[in-house]
């Protein structure tokens, strides 16, 4: 907004600028540079886990979105990394098309699912859309069950050919000197990066937005939102469609890494929605600092914790009940409300310029 | 020492400051009424002493027992009933449902019975098994009052009971004050209607913007001051 | 012609049980709007308590449901006290995340006790007793009281919610929470008690889940879905009308797996998005609201 714009008594701008978006801009690229060069470096363990951490850290964001901004509760994503998933076999193993176009090609597809999907989910509201959006993951898993050239319910693999000719695996093993394994995830590394990096972007990008700022309206009021013109039912089916397409090409990318799909494991509703919960309860929903801290938290639990089995759950359960109750702003809200911090300021300021002593005297309506 | 009292009284919405130290007091069998424009924060007050705002435990006192602090179904059972502005009956119950529910948490023996609320309000007998949504104004109005009675209350605390009614209903329901006080209730009245405020309260307080600006005996009180007393001057 | 009459007649019977797992989950939403995603958990949860007093003191399970009952009602009550009445509000989320939570820590917990292996309540000749109808069709004892046991619940459930003082009371919460205050209701204590009784419900849902089937610590969330479904094809805010819910679901998915027995559950959730986007208000929802 510029100068010209509320001459009468006063001029406002509002901004989305934290503190010193230019340190941490610089930060972040530093940051991605030593990601995307990691593997000089890393062995190929580390890289698996970093693989694990980008898409569960991408899946949290695109919920993030979902819970945190639109209100839309969902338990069942599960539907679409499963769609996503069970589309990159489809398309490359009947298809014939290349795994990384594949990817793209899932999600389009998740979303054009998305949209008949959304036409008999929104019709329910509040908590009663997330169980109906759980029954519809069901429906998608038992209809996965019953295909029968994509393996039926006991599943299938990708041909080692198909894993194989994923396009410049050539050109990695030649640059780095690794096998075919190893330059595989090195691939599926550099995918999940790029997907990560994308979906924070995305989100970021969004909730700076116009809808963005009609999101966070509707997050908090949804009634008052809707008086003051925002579309709430278009401004969800958006964000429904839009993370059911990247849930859908992290769907594929986790498959193509995994290389084995079978319905009970692709349409879990605990691997990819009550982990996914989880790191953005642990996090701080609502915020985009939030998942990523919690998916560090995740990541090391699960790595630490996760031959405990059972017991692991119990705690993960237990943690995020805990939370809930006494943080419901989760690690990063108890951090912020020590320190003023983002590291991807959305929330919009006033910026009051010098002259604007009269404004405080100016009594505001009840 | 007064039946009711509030000492310094004080109620915030969030950051908004609704009174600002209201000090006020009712003796038994008394009728007060709480008048001021919009906004003036008369049904914050009773909502405070009704246990649904939350004080300080000595800012409003019953018998000298501090009760400011308490909720609103422990307030009840001490005996202090509210006709909520916009009467507020349950729709899914019946209006006896309604009346009923209205004992259930202060079941003590007392004048008021279904059959004295149905003598009182004829009408609602008749209406008995209806569902509430389809009563008329006046005869909502009569079921919330009825509800509270049947908690045999020590105070009746009511909130704009005239609010939206004709003229000649409102005349009706005040009919049944007199019989209300004469079994010793004493009764808060909050009222935009002065006229019908002035007839029936022993005494009138009136505030603006959340503060007291006049408080004295209807005929002591002069039109100039009422009216200075609603919108300042 | 027969199959096709033996399938109608038990999807019925198969209603009457998940009429019974929808008649807590109704009960608890009508009176705390909460949407319990511990729901089906719970069930399970219910039946290996069944199991284990039917066990360890050597009853029938219908003996075992009646001393369980009390004892479920009490962690019922204990759980919404301590836990879930700290949940209600305005935001949404915490009673799904918390339920969501308290599903998983049940699961879990039953896993890590009973092992993932398949259990099942025993009672004797009652279990495959059947009573024949003539043609070729018979009618199991088992399934037949559960339809009967589901219908008594609902009678029952209508008449402390219509005609006593603590059902009026439930409802007026449901109404209205803050004027319900102002009746001196406890609305805490309300809460819990409707809780208590849901799992009472439970418990009865539970002992007809282990007669009629094996069960393993698997098996809620699924339980959870079917719940939820009859819920919302009978319509929300009538009990009669989550039977209809229970049979509707019985029937499409017997009718279902009479196609393919593949089809089974299929079918009952096909039915289940058939309804919500032909009536989104379910089949017999309530007249106002």
């Amino acid at each position: 907004m510029g100068e010209a714009a509320a001459k009468p008594t006063q001029t406002f701008r509002t901004g989305t600028a934290g503190r010193a978006p230019g340190a941490i801009a610089a930060i972040a690229c530093v940051m991605l540079l030593a990601l995307a060069l990691l593997p000089v470096v890393a062995g190929r363990n580390l890289i698996q886990d970093m693989i694990f951490l980008f898409y569960m850290l991408a899946l949290a964001q695109c919920w993030n979105l979902l819970a945190g901004y639109a209100g839309l509760i969902s338990v069942g994503q599960q539907a679409f990394v499963g769609l996503g998933g069970y589309l990159l076999f489809a398309l490359t193993l009947l298809g014939g098309i290349d795994p990384l176009l594949a990817i793209p090609l899932a999600g389009l597809v998740s979303a054009l699912f998305a949209l008949p999907t959304a036409f008999i989910v929104f019709r329910l509201r509040g908590a009663y859309f997330a169980i109906g959006t759980w029954v519809v993951a069901e429906v998608y898993r038992l209809v996965f069950a019953q295909f029968k050239p994509l393996g039926g319910g006991t599943g299938m693999s990708l041909t080692p050919s198909i894993t194989s000719s994923v396009p410049g695996i050539e050109w990695v093993k030649a640059l780095l000197n690794v096998r075919t394994p190893a330059a595989r995830d090195l691939i599926s590394y550099w995918a999940a990066l790029a997907l990560m990096v994308g979906t924070l972007g995305f989100v970021y990008l969004v909730l700076r937005s116009r809808r963005g700022l009609a999101l966070g309206a509707i997050r908090d009021h949804e009634g008052a939102a809707a008086g003051l013109g925002v579309d709430i039912y278009r401004v969800k089916l958006a964000v429904y469609v839009a993370t059911a397409a990247m849930t859908g090409m992290i769907g594929a990318l986790i498959y193509l890494q995994k290389a084995r799909i079978s319905p009970d494991a692709a349409f879990s509703v605990t691997d990819w929605t009550a982990y996914v919960v989880f790191i953005v309860v642990i996090g701080g929903i609502g915020t985009i600092e939030g998942p990523v801290v919690g998916a560090v938290i995740f990541y090391l639990l699960q790595r630490y914790l996760a031959d405990f089995g059972a017991s692991y759950l119990i705690l993960l359960g237990t943690l995020g009940i805990v939370v809930m109750l006494f943080a419901p702003k989760g690690l990063w809200g108890l951090i912020t409300e020590r320190y003023d911090l983002a590291l991807f300021p959305t929330r919009r300021r006033l910026v009051i310029p010098p002259r604007a002593e009269i404004a405080r005297r100016v009594d505001f309506p009840k | 020492m007064p039946f009711l009292e509030t000492r310094n009284l004080t109620a915030f919405y969030g950051d908004f400051q609704a009174l600002y130290g209201i000090d006020t007091s009712l003796d038994k069998g008394e009728t007060i009424a709480i008048i001021g424009a919009n906004g003036a924060g008369k049904s914050t007050f009773l909502k405070a002493i009704a246990g649904l705002i939350h004080g300080t435990p000595d800012s409003v006192q019953l018998e000298g027992m501090p009760i400011g602090a308490r909720g609103a179904a422990d307030i009840v059972k001490l005996g202090i009933a509210l006709v909520p502005e916009g009467r507020r009956l349950f729709p899914s119950l019946t209006v006896e449902e309604n009346l009923l529910i209205g004992g259930y948490g202060r079941k003590i023996a007392g004048p008021w019975t279904l059959d004295r609320v149905y003598a009182l309000f004829p009408i609602l007998r008749e209406r008995r098994s209806m569902a509430t949504p389809a009563l008329s104004g006046g005869q909502q109005q009569m079921a919330a009052i009825g509800r509270a009675l049947m908690s045999n209350p020590r105070i009746l605390l009511c909130d704009e009971i005239s609010l939206g009614l004709a003229p000649i209903i409102i005349a009706d329901i005040y009919a049944a004050l007199p019989q209300i006080k004469a079994e010793g209730t004493s009764v808060v009245l909050v009222e935009q209607d002065i006229v019908q405020a002035m007839k029936v309260a022993d005494r009138v307080y009136c505030f603006q913007e959340g503060r007291l600006s006049l408080t004295g005996r209807p005929r002591e009180l002069t039109r100039e001051q009422i009216h200075r007393a609603y919108f300042g001057s | 012609m027969t199959g096709w009459l033996d399938a109608l007649i038990q999807g019925v019977l198969l209603g009457g049980l998940y009429a019974l797992f929808a008649a807590g989950l109704s009960l608890m939403f009508g009176v705390m709007r909460l949407v319990n995603l511990a729901h089906g958990d719970i069930i399970v949860l219910a039946a290996f308590a069944i199991l284990v007093v039917a066990g360890k003191l050597g009853l029938d399970p219908f003996v075992a449901v009646a001393l369980a009952a009390p004892i479920l009602f009490v962690i019922g009550f204990a759980l919404q006290h301590v836990l879930l009445n700290r949940t209600l509000g305005r935001d949404l989320l915490p009673p799904l995340l918390v339920t969501f939570g308290l599903s998983i820590i049940i699961q879990n917990g039953l896993l890590q006790i009973f092992s993932a292996d398949s259990q099942r309540l025993r009672s004797g000749a009652i279990e495959t007793a059947s009573i024949p109808l003539g043609g070729g069709i018979a009618i199991g004892v088992v399934p037949l009281l559960t339809l009967l046991s589901a219908i008594a619940v609902i009678v029952v459930l209508n008449m402390i919610f219509y005609r006593t003082p603590i059902g009026r009371a439930f409802r007026a919460t449901s109404d209205d929470l803050e004027v319900a205050e102002l009746m001196g209701i406890d609305i805490s204590r309300i809460f819990a008690t409707a809780m208590g009784l849901a799992f009472v419900v439970i418990a009865i849902a539970a002992l007809y889940l282990g007669l009629r089937a094996n069960f393993d610590p698997t098996i809620g969330p699924a339980r959870l879905l079917y719940a939820f479904e009859a819920v919302i094809i009978g319509g929300l805010g009538s009990f009669w009308g989550t039977l209809a819910g229970g049979v509707v679901l019985g029937l499409a998915q017997t009718i279902g797996a009479r196609i393919d027995p593949e089809w089974q559950i299929l079918a009952g959730h096909l039915a289940f998005l058939v309804v919500l986007a032909l009536r989104p208000r379910g089949l017999f929802p309530r007249a106002q609201d």
